[in-house]
């Protein structure tokens, strides 16, 4: 395929953005190495790259959270030296992240003001603003609402207008759809168009390269560190693409035959889990089986259920009520490390906060779960020398990429550290793998691996709670979806006929009627 | 640069750091006050005489106790200011168990050790319940169990106290002197003897360093200090830990008032020495809840004490200014650490992202995801200070 590395495609419209030979020696994973992208405003520029290929530092230098070793950043086609995010406000750029930064219990008005008190004050002035940016950006957003009672989307576009009320020319979006439904999306991409429409620059940073191309005008590729092209939607596929982000061939997530058996191996019944604030029920009423060989796959939007269902059954939530049974035994009174011990391993959602300790080396990481049994621990002590040589044998045939296993796991990039967990709980011969979203913020070399490991584990007869927010993910894998909405699992569907668009509907409860249980087609 | 002795000047690093910060700070304050900057000092800074080596070292014994007993706290994000009431409680009951003397000369005293070590392991459980199953505080419970715990000592010691004769002095009875630890004659011609105590101690130390480094108790521990929530997924429940890991901790600091009682004082009475509790703090901050690490700051605070007592003497300055370096210690400590260990964390993502540039893995090789031979790909960036050669790090990785 053809590539035009580094050049600037077609002019149109004057650059908001001109980055030169950015270089960085950062303390992170990977080094900023000769970055040059240009930014044309009135467009929609996408950054794609693998996880840890250095977009997420190229956005701290362009919002000024990190000073750059060398090269020029131009804005406008003026020289900056953005030493602090207030400098990039100033100059124009707005960054809208992952997460967001909202006060859930302060009203639309007053999280935007927060911080920019000055501008047009705390009352009516800037009311008036914000209905003034809404409108013109078609962002639909009433400043008297409380961020609690938004929605995702919706939570995303206060993030937006916090923005454009600071004045920005240049919105800097961190994987903007990661938390969105396909529909989301849509309206997501909708506001995109109007913003460019309206002379700014919007610089796109995803994963998703389905949603690159249909939004993007250019798409940048960084693979480590480096820019290795810019392109044209229209002149390449999503598959060229991802090829250029990895440097290689890249893996997709098809399940082979099915492995499914008649041996049932877990079974939840009428699971339910109150809420300790007195509200609705957090679960209620979800029952399923899972088979050996068997994966399940739970899809929903965020929020729905899918932590709580993963943490009654791990045993981390009190007050469920409703029967658990592993391989036919009751497990659902049992302390945490009894259903570890009894083989349920478990992949949590959020890495950070459940699954690692940053500041231990890698083998006391390897350690953590699995503290009772060997080759960790014998009786009541822990067990360094067989620890270590087991944390080797993960990193080895998980490909965890580190110099060592005595480094901290805070050293390592997300994807390495998500196959250190894998790989760790792959070990001792679970039964049953609980995996909450096992590829979120993994690159693509590491998902394909961790697909494979999955799928391998199925084959020899593992079965499968997948909860993901990744839909071909979950297509890709799973033997049977159940669609959660509001604590209930509300539809099945056979993931060889279902598309991403049905699931999407089913998950928000609007093709509730339609979708209906068991898709036909 | 070799990665053990980065890590090895780092520790060091941050104490000395610590220690040149308050000196500096102190000295600002004597200079302030119109004191005689270079005389506090060269009294402070002169190599003690035998009785105050001796002296030094017995207070430092108390003192390691105290820290050891904070610091497990601290091991897992729990911080028990409490120490000072449970070592009163446990003092206490030891004082009352050995002069009671139901047992006859040695087991007499590893009856009263084991008593009063119960009893601070009791006194701190309270606080590990109350956190454990209401979500008190256990900073605020220790504050409060402090109190009580000194109202309560004074009301019993004076239901159980033997008044001396002609003194206003009460105290519990004498431990009867088979069951005293004798102490060690280390100089000859000096009269003062180090604390028998010593022994166990230097066990506890050990036992601390085993307990948290070797056993799946001490690992959880660490891991539920290091992230409770991960503690808690890993299967660790987090109630059970927080009440065994307080009452371990009031267990030792149970022993912290032993080596007075069974050493020099021989009773508990109004007069013994007070606030030791408080040091501990201080000193497991500074030894960085490690075992070597809190012996050294016992002793830098045992020989600070000491040094200053002849200060109003000899130079005219009250010891208090002793106190003031002290707590200056504690506060440059903490930011010093902090500073310390951000910047080590710094050096060794830089140092992991230089040696994955380089392309050195453990993982075997022949993956998908070589090193790509495309020329296009740039491998280690040009006059990085990394390790530089690869070959070089596979050598170090394999005589690992």
């Amino acid at each position: 395929m053809t590539t035009h590395p580094q050049e600037a495609p077609a002019e149109s419209g004057p650059l908001a953005v001109r980055l030169r030979g950015i270089g960085k020696r950062f303390p992170g994973v990977i080094a900023n190495d000769d970055i040059n992208i240009d930014v044309r405003r009135g467009t929609i520029h996408a950054l794609v790259g693998e996880n840890g290929a250095g977009k997420s530092t190229l956005m701290k230098i362009l919002y000024g959270v990190q000073p750059p070793d060398s090269g020029t950043i131009e804005v406008d086609g003026r020289t900056m030296r953005l030493s602090s995010p207030a400098d990039a406000i100033q100059a124009g750029i707005g960054m809208v992240f992952q997460h967001f930064m909202l006060a859930d219990n302060l009203t639309v008005l007053e999280n935007v003001v927060l911080g920019a008190e000055k501008m047009h004050g705390i009352g009516g002035a800037a009311r008036a603003k914000i209905r003034e940016i809404s409108d013109a950006y078609g962002l639909g957003i009433d400043p008297d609402r409380r961020v609690e009672d938004l929605g995702v989307g919706a939570r995303q576009r206060v993030e937006i207008l916090k923005v454009l009320y600071r004045g920005a020319r240049t919105i800097i979006l961190d994987e903007p759809t990661a938390v969105l439904v396909p529909q989301e999306v849509e309206e997501l991409f909708d506001n995109l168009r109007e913003l460019k429409r309206e002379g700014l620059a919007v610089i796109f940073i995803s994963h998703k390269l389905d949603e690159v191309l249909s939004v993007a005008d250019d798409i940048t590729v960084i693979r480590r560190g480096t820019t290795v092209a810019t392109v044209e939607p229209a002149s390449v596929t999503s598959r060229q693409l991802a090829e250029l982000m990895v440097g290689s061939e890249l893996p997709t997530p098809q399940t082979e035959a099915s492995t499914v058996t008649d041996h049932v191996l877990l079974e939840v019944r009428e699971l339910r889990l109150p809420d300790p604030a007195g509200g609705r029920e957090l679960l209620s009423d979800v029952s399923f089986r899972i088979h050996r060989g068997e994966v399940l796959g739970i899809a929903g939007v965020e929020g729905n259920g899918q932590s709580e269902l993963v943490e009654a059954i791990m045993g981390m939530r009190p007050g469920m009520t409703g029967r658990i049974l592993l391989d036919g035994e009751p497990i659902g009174r049992l302390s945490t490390r009894a259903r570890r011990e009894a083989g349920i391993g478990y992949i949590p959602e959020d890495r950070h906060r459940h699954g690692l300790l940053l500041d231990a080396p890698l083998w006391e990481n390897r350690v953590l779960g699995h503290q009772t049994r060997r080759p960790s621990a014998r009786g009541g002590l822990i067990d360094a020398r067989a620890a270590r040589a087991d944390t080797r044998r993960i990193v080895e045939n998980y490909d965890v990429r580190t110099p060592g296993i005595e480094v901290h796991a805070r050293a390592l990039s997300g994807g390495n550290q998500q196959k250190l967990i894998v790989g760790r709980e792959m070990s001792g011969d679970p039964v049953l793998l609980i995996a909450s979203h096992p590829t979120r913020g993994v690159d693509v070399g590491a998902q394909g691996a961790i697909w494979d490991h999955i799928k391998t584990a199925r084959r020899a007869g593992l079965a499968v709670l997948l909860i993901s927010a990744d839909l071909d993910e979950l297509i890709g894998l799973s033997d049977r979806i159940e669609v959660i909405l509001r604590g209930r699992l509300v539809g099945e569907f056979d993931p060889g006929a279902v598309t991403p668009e049905q699931l999407g509907s089913a998950m928000t409860g609007a093709g509730q009627d339609s979708a209906g249980k068991e898709t036909d087609a | 640069m070799n990665v053990r002795l980065t890590k090895l000047l780092l520790g060091l690093a941050a104490p000395l750091l610590a220690l040149g910060l308050a000196f500096l700070i102190t000295s600002l304050v004597l200079a302030l006050a119109g004191d005689p900057v270079g005389a506090v000092w060269s009294q402070l800074l002169q190599w003690p005489q035998p009785r105050n080596q001796i002296n030094i070292l017995n207070n430092a014994m108390v003192l390691f106790l105290s820290g050891l007993a904070v610091s497990i706290g601290f091991r897992m994000n729990l911080f028990n200011i409490g120490v000072d009431g449970q070592y009163r409680v446990a003092v206490f009951v030891a004082a009352v168990v050995a002069g009671e003397a139901w047992l006859p000369g040695y087991a007499n005293t590893a009856l009263a050790i084991v008593c009063a070590m119960l009893a601070g392991a009791l006194w701190a459980g309270i606080a590990g319940v109350l956190k454990a199953t209401r979500g008190v505080s256990e900073v605020i419970a220790t504050i409060m169990l402090n109190f009580i715990a000194t109202s309560l000592v004074a009301y019993l010691l004076a239901k159980a106290a033997v008044r001396e004769e002609g003194s206003n002095v009460i105290g519990t009875k004498v431990i009867p002197e088979s069951s005293w630890i004798p102490g060690i004659q280390v100089w000859s011609d000096v009269a003062t003897e180090l604390y028998g105590f010593i022994v166990i101690t230097v066990l506890a130390g050990v036992g601390y360093w085993f307990v948290l480094n070797k056993t799946r108790f001490g690992f959880e521990l660490r891991a539920t200090g290091q992230s409770a929530t991960a503690a808690v997924a890993s299967g660790v429940s987090a109630k059970r830990m927080t009440i065994a890991t307080m009452m371990l901790s009031g267990a030792v600091a149970g022993l912290v008032g032993l080596p007075i009682l069974f050493g020099d004082s021989h009773s508990y009475g109004s007069t013994f020495q007070s606030g030791l509790g408080f040091a501990g703090i201080a000193i497991a901050l500074l030894g960085r809840n490690h075992p070597v690490g809190i012996a050294l700051g016992a002793l830098l605070f045992a020989f600070l004490d000491e040094q200053s007592n002849p200060l109003q003497i000899l130079v005219g300055v009250s010891p208090d200014i002793v106190a003031i370096t002290q707590g200056v210690i504690v506060l440059t400590v903490v930011v010093s650490y902090e500073l310390v260990r951000r910047y080590g964390a710094r050096l060794e993502q830089r140092r992991v992202a230089a040696e994955l540039a380089a392309g050195v893995t453990v993982a075997a090789d022949g993956d998908r995801r070589d090193p790509d031979p495309d020329p296009s790909a740039p491998s280690a960036p040009d006059g990085s200070r990394g390790p530089g050669d690869g070959d070089v790090d596979l050598s170090k990785e394999t005589t690992r």
